[in-house]
């Protein structure tokens, strides 16, 4: 228990740290993935702009990241995080590493969403003389945010998860913390605090999704 | 007269299906021009080439003075504006309200906000809707449905209305509501609409000409009365048939031939003041006594359009010679075996 309270500082600590990565990446993923899933979906065959070669660039590079194991990939693009962040030690470089990573994963979730709107729809936008770029503001994304915004809470506790990863080769957080503090010394209490703390949130982050959800599809 | 609408010679292939193969239709101004066919017939892309939605392999569609087929996709938007558009599945937007679906064309135009609320509030109250500009589609029956994609489709004045199965999803009632809704459109608006379905009655209720398609092509194409009371192709024939229950089926014709010995005919009513006074007399002079067995005479475009099936007897030479006579009087007659 006297441990515990002596690792208070450093446990508050990992939760901001956790929490700081989470939205760096949630906010930068989901912006980068959204404009590489828009175009998946749309320049695919049949879609507002569709275009064969684009499709097949960006299908191709999504499907050789996707597959590569988040903890290698994170390490292998250390040299890209150094240009940007300068260190690779921290929480900003892990979140940097972590968002570049999820922009992929990012970019399948809002491709499907997007995939699921009815086609007629968007046929009814052009119908009433919206340009391509128009439809997708106003409409495509609209009509999808539903998906949309389970899609994003998907990623919210993937996102959690591979915090817990970055932590582990030198993000900070509270994956390092419960292996730090708590693995590496043999103090499971301290273990199962992180468990818990991490089950809290991700707790928190699914019913605030599910919330916004149902706005969005208004069920 | 003018036509709104030319297509002249078009055909469209997706790849190696042809789906439509050198039609021809002029639409005039301020009518309504029904197209009639099965599905895969090519109705559904001939509305799409239009509005420029697709674009033909080769021929031309012009609506009123532009080349359709020849526009670049940036100046056919702003046309499209002209031309409403109506669906099977409505096609509304869910997440805008009723009033934000009718809006969302003005909005595309760039119609400043005071001038659009009014406007929508305008054409909601044409289809009667006004009471649910603040609900959401998903609220709505499917019949409203349908009358806010009208509305939608009216938002910027349009003189033509491309209405794409429009009544296809709904039922009886329903359909009989939206038709009547489309009519009022075009007598009191004056729009042009081109009505694609598969339900002769819909055609029957609004339409002043009809073009039938078979197999990527218009194979017939008339004024409704003609193509109702005189359809020259078996397709135009059947769709006839849905509609009117006037001529007996084979099976039919089996049965009454069973229970009367004499000649069975058919003969088709046309829009001819005691027509069937003059029948009775054609019988009598003939020395022929008639039974009706069979059909009907109802009205298409407020004229009458029927056929009566009757049972002869009667010499056999009487018979024959009140059948010339008959068909000297521009009669037709067809003789049922």
């Amino acid at each position: 228990m006297d441990e515990l309270i002596a690792d208070l500082p450093q446990y508050v600590q990992a939760i901001w740290d956790t929490l700081y990565i989470v939205v760096i990446s949630l906010v930068a993923s989901g912006v980068v993935g959204l404009v590489l899933g828009v175009a998946l979906a749309t320049t695919r065959s049949g879609g507002l702009l569709a275009n064969r070669a684009v499709y097949t660039v960006l299908n191709v590079v999504v499907n050789i990241v996707r597959p590569i194991p988040f903890i290698i990939f994170v390490t292998a693009i250390d040299p890209l995080t150094i240009l940007v962040v300068g260190t690779t030690i921290g929480p900003t470089a892990g979140a940097f590493a972590l968002s570049v990573a999820a922009a992929f994963a990012v970019s399948r979730i809002v491709e499907q969403s997007l995939v699921g709107v009815e086609p007629g729809v968007l046929e009814a936008a052009r119908a009433a003389g919206a340009g391509p770029l128009r439809i997708i503001a106003t409409v495509l994304i609209p009509e999808g945010l539903g998906p949309l915004v389970l899609g994003y809470t998907f990623l919210f506790v993937g996102i959690v998860d591979m915090t817990a990863q970055v932590g582990a080769i030198g993000g900070g957080g509270l994956g390092d913390f419960a292996i730090t503090y708590g693995a590496q010394r043999y103090n499971w209490p301290i273990v199962y605090l992180t468990v818990a703390t991490i089950i809290v949130l991700v707790q928190v982050g699914q019913f605030a999704g599910n919330a916004l959800a149902r706005r969005a599809l208004r069920r | 007269m003018s036509a709104l609408v030319r297509i002249q010679e078009v055909s469209k292939r997706y790849g190696d299906a042809v789906a439509l193969d050198g039609v021809t239709l002029d639409v005039e101004e301020g009518t309504v021009q029904g197209v009639i066919g099965y599905s895969g017939a090519g109705k559904s892309t001939l509305v799409r080439l239009i509005n420029g939605l697709e674009r033909p392999t080769s021929g031309r569609v012009f609506v009123g003075e532009h080349e359709i087929s020849a526009l670049p996709e940036r100046r056919l938007r702003e046309l499209r504006g002209g031309i409403g558009m109506i669906f099977q599945q409505f096609n509304l937007f869910r997440s805008r309200t009723v009033a934000g679906n009718v809006a969302y064309p003005l909005t595309v135009a760039g119609v400043p906000r005071e001038e659009r609320d009014r406007r929508v509030a305008r054409l909601l109250d044409f289809v009667g809707l006004l009471d649910r500009a603040h609900h959401h589609p998903e609220q709505l029956s499917g019949g409203q449905k349908q009358r806010v994609g009208i509305a939608r489709a009216l938002a910027r004045d349009p003189r033509l209305l491309l209405a794409d199965e429009a009544t296809s999803a709904l039922d009886p009632e329903t359909t009989a509501d939206v038709l009547a809704l489309l009519d009022r459109v075009n007598r009191e608006l004056g729009l042009t609409i081109v009505l694609i379905t598969h339900e002769m009655e819909a055609i029957r209720s609004i339409a002043d000409r009809v073009a039938v398609m078979e197999g990527g092509r218009v194979i017939e194409n008339g004024d409704l009365y003609d193509v109702f009371a005189t359809p020259t192709t078996p397709a135009a024939a059947r769709f006839v048939r849905t509609v009117l229950h006037d001529r007996p089926s084979p099976d039919t014709v089996a049965r009454l031939r069973a229970s009367h010995p004499g000649r069975l005919i058919t003969v088709r009513v046309p829009d001819r003041k005691g027509f069937t006074a003059e029948l009775s007399r054609a019988f009598a002079a003939h020395g022929i006594a008639e039974q009706l067995v069979f059909g009907g005479i109802s009205e298409i475009a407020e004229r009458p359009v029927g056929a009566l099936t009757y049972a002869l007897e009667g010499q056999e030479a009487a018979v024959r010679d009140l059948l010339e006579a008959l068909r000297r009087t521009d009669v037709d007659v067809v003789e049922e075996d």
